[in-house]
């Protein structure tokens, strides 16, 4: 038997790959890394060090001026500051709950059931995660505009719930369920609804607190340009970013209103991250 | 027996519109979701490739034309042949890149203990779900000597005047495709990390006693084969995004961009739809892009399928 390298308890491992790994990770670590860092500390910069050769990262007298700065334009807005917030986290919270519970419904039959035309709807919606990307934003356009929906929440909350990506994550999760548990909610005379809430649910939470923090990232980032025209109805991000619209004058203000959007979508990934990863362990596409 | 009972099943199937009541309660469950996709995914699409046919502009009802703005876009556009070009220089450069480097650091990563882990996982993984964070950019390529990039060369001595990396159509390109990898370890990084962790250690030891030597040949022969499903999703995910550029130009280098150096696909379906509001010849733009995507996927799922 040929002899094998253990280090720190794994096999194959040499120090010299170790090295190598540790290398590339610090490299591409600062790289992802220090943009973001670079604007958190420019938050609490005084503009005086904004604007100095050479650039620093680090911050040698930090201030909250930024901040106070930032609120200060924020009250003085055609419409206060908590709207926009309010908005924001209303219509956040709505179309996560809307797309968890009908994309759940709707997963379940797809991972459990058989049914007729089945098989070509799910080939229909397979074929739709390709055009995540805001491709047919055009043509949406228009159909929001047909409905009546431009410048109304639903705007904003109806169309995220028909996300093929968070349905088809929990379908994928659904999958390896034991048929036998819900064999045995059936014999024991539950509803197909009632094994639905009780024994399904339940066992995919991983799945949909996934898809919770993937549809509430999404829709806190997306914001409301260009369905939403009435001041009263904007989002965060858009209110925000009027304010740093002006300019280079507001770069320490930009900062910090980056800095602050930033916080909710990373604090809930922190939070979740391994449930993240367990349901992406059964992302992958089978035959 | 088996064979002769499954073949029976299938020759007395009830009548499909026996099967369909008795799958009721499912039609029930998928309906609402079905009537959303079907309203703002289906709909779009199928109303984009057929207004890509007429002359509709928003104010008067649609004409139909037959193929004159599929003339016009192949045979009278300048610009949208660029932006075919760029869209395919970013696709073709960002989208194996970013599908590689997700692959990688996700191994790479995995290869740390755990505390570690958790955060490298967390540093690779914010810029994706960090929104419109990526305007931080602008300060960094910004085009003076307070610029972060500018300032560090200038000081180095490798420079001696600034760059106007974001308006200087010699490095416009770059810069957008350095920011684009960078925003791009979302999903498909993710479904890797969990694929490398749901790799069972038994094979691992299986492997070595088998004649594996190292870590690559661990990763080539055992988890490779291993995460094809995984493989397959996050090419999907890749291609998605990487067709799509168009908002971190559109932020970087303004609309239109210099010399149209990172005018998209998807910024000229801006132009057309949003500023110019000739909706029946962006749809046709959309569809044109909606065909790029479907036939690079099909070629790249029968890649992945096969070996």
């Amino acid at each position: 038997m040929a002899k094998h390298i253990r280090v720190s308890g794994k096999l194959n491992r040499s120090y010299g790959g170790n090295l190598i790994i540790f290398i590339m990770l610090v490299l591409v670590g600062l790289f992802m890394g220090l943009p973001l860092f670079y604007n958190i500390v420019s938050a609490f910069k005084q503009p005086s060090e904004l604007f100095i050769f050479p650039p620093r990262f680090y911050v040698s007298d930090p201030t909250l001026s930024n901040f106070t700065q930032l609120f200060q334009l924020a009250t003085n807005l055609t419409v206060p500051f908590n709207r926009y917030l309010f908005n924001s986290i209303f219509v956040s919270i709505a179309s996560t709950a809307l797309c968890v519970l009908i994309g759940a419904l709707a997963a379940y039959p797809f991972a459990k059931k058989d049914f007729p035309g089945k098989k070509m709807l799910w080939n229909l919606i397979m074929m739709t995660l390709l055009f995540s990307g805001g491709v047919t934003s055009l043509p949406s356009y228009i159909v929001k505009a047909k409905l009546g929906l431009i410048n109304t929440y639903w705007v904003l909350i109806l169309p995220s719930i028909a996300s093929t990506l968070q349905m088809f994550l929990m379908r994928q999760f659904m999958l390896q369920i034991p048929d036998s548990l819900l064999e045995a909610a059936r014999i024991d005379g539950a509803s197909e609804f009632k094994t639905f809430l009780t024994i399904v649910m339940p066992n995919v939470k991983p799945a949909w607190l996934t898809v919770m923090v993937l549809a509430f990232t999404g829709i806190w980032n997306t914001g409301s340009n260009g369905v939403i025209f009435e001041e009263s109805l904007k989002l965060l991000p858009s209110a925000l970013s009027q304010i740093s619209a002006g300019g280079i004058a507001r770069t320490g203000v930009t900062a910090a209103a980056t800095l602050l959007l930033m916080i909710p979508p990373i604090l809930a990934f922190v939070v979740t991250q391994s449930k993240m990863l367990q349901t992406m362990a059964h992302s992958g596409i089978k035959e | 027996m088996e064979n002769a009972l499954t073949r029976n099943k299938k020759l007395y199937k009830k009548p499909l519109w026996k099967r369909m009541w008795n799958a009721r309660t499912s039609y029930v469950m998928i309906g609402p979701f079905m009537l959303f996709f079907l309203v703002f995914t289906v709909i779009p699409v199928v109303a984009a490739i057929a207004l890509s046919f007429t002359d509709f502009n928003m104010l008067q009802s649609p004409n139909f034309v037959g193929l004159e703005n599929y003339k016009s876009l192949f045979l009278n556009d300048d610009v949208f042949m660029i932006a075919v070009k760029n869209t395919l220089i970013f696709a073709f450069i960002t989208g194996p890149l970013s599908y590689i480097a997700c692959f990688v650091f996700a191994w790479f990563i995995n290869e740390l203990p755990g505390k570690l882990r958790a955060v490298m996982t967390l540093v690779f993984y914010a810029p994706s779900i960090s929104g419109s964070a990526y305007v931080i950019w602008n300060y960094i390529f910004y085009g003076d000597r307070y610029g972060v990039v500018n300032g560090i060369l200038m000081r180095l001595g490798i420079l001696d005047t600034p760059i106007q990396w974001l308006t200087d159509p010699d490095y416009m390109m770059m810069t957008c495709i350095i920011v684009q990898l960078w925003l791009s370890l979302g999903t498909s990084f993710l479904a890797f990390m969990a694929g490398f962790k749901t790799v069972d250690e038994d094979l691992y030891e299986a492997g070595a006693i088998d004649g594996i030597k190292n870590r690559f040949q661990e990763v080539w022969y055992l988890t490779l084969p291993q995460m094809k499903p995984q493989l397959l999703f996050g090419a999907v995910m890749q291609i998605a995004s990487s067709f799509a550029v168009g908002a971190v130009p559109m932020a970087l280098n303004g609309f239109p961009s210099t010399d149209y150096a990172t005018h998209t696909i998807i910024t000229h379906i801006h132009d057309y739809g949003n500023v110019r509001y000739e909706l029946g010849y962006a749809c046709a733009i959309s569809t044109v892009l909606l065909l790029l995507m479907l036939i690079t996927n099909k070629v790249i799922n029968r890649v992945l399928r096969e070996d």
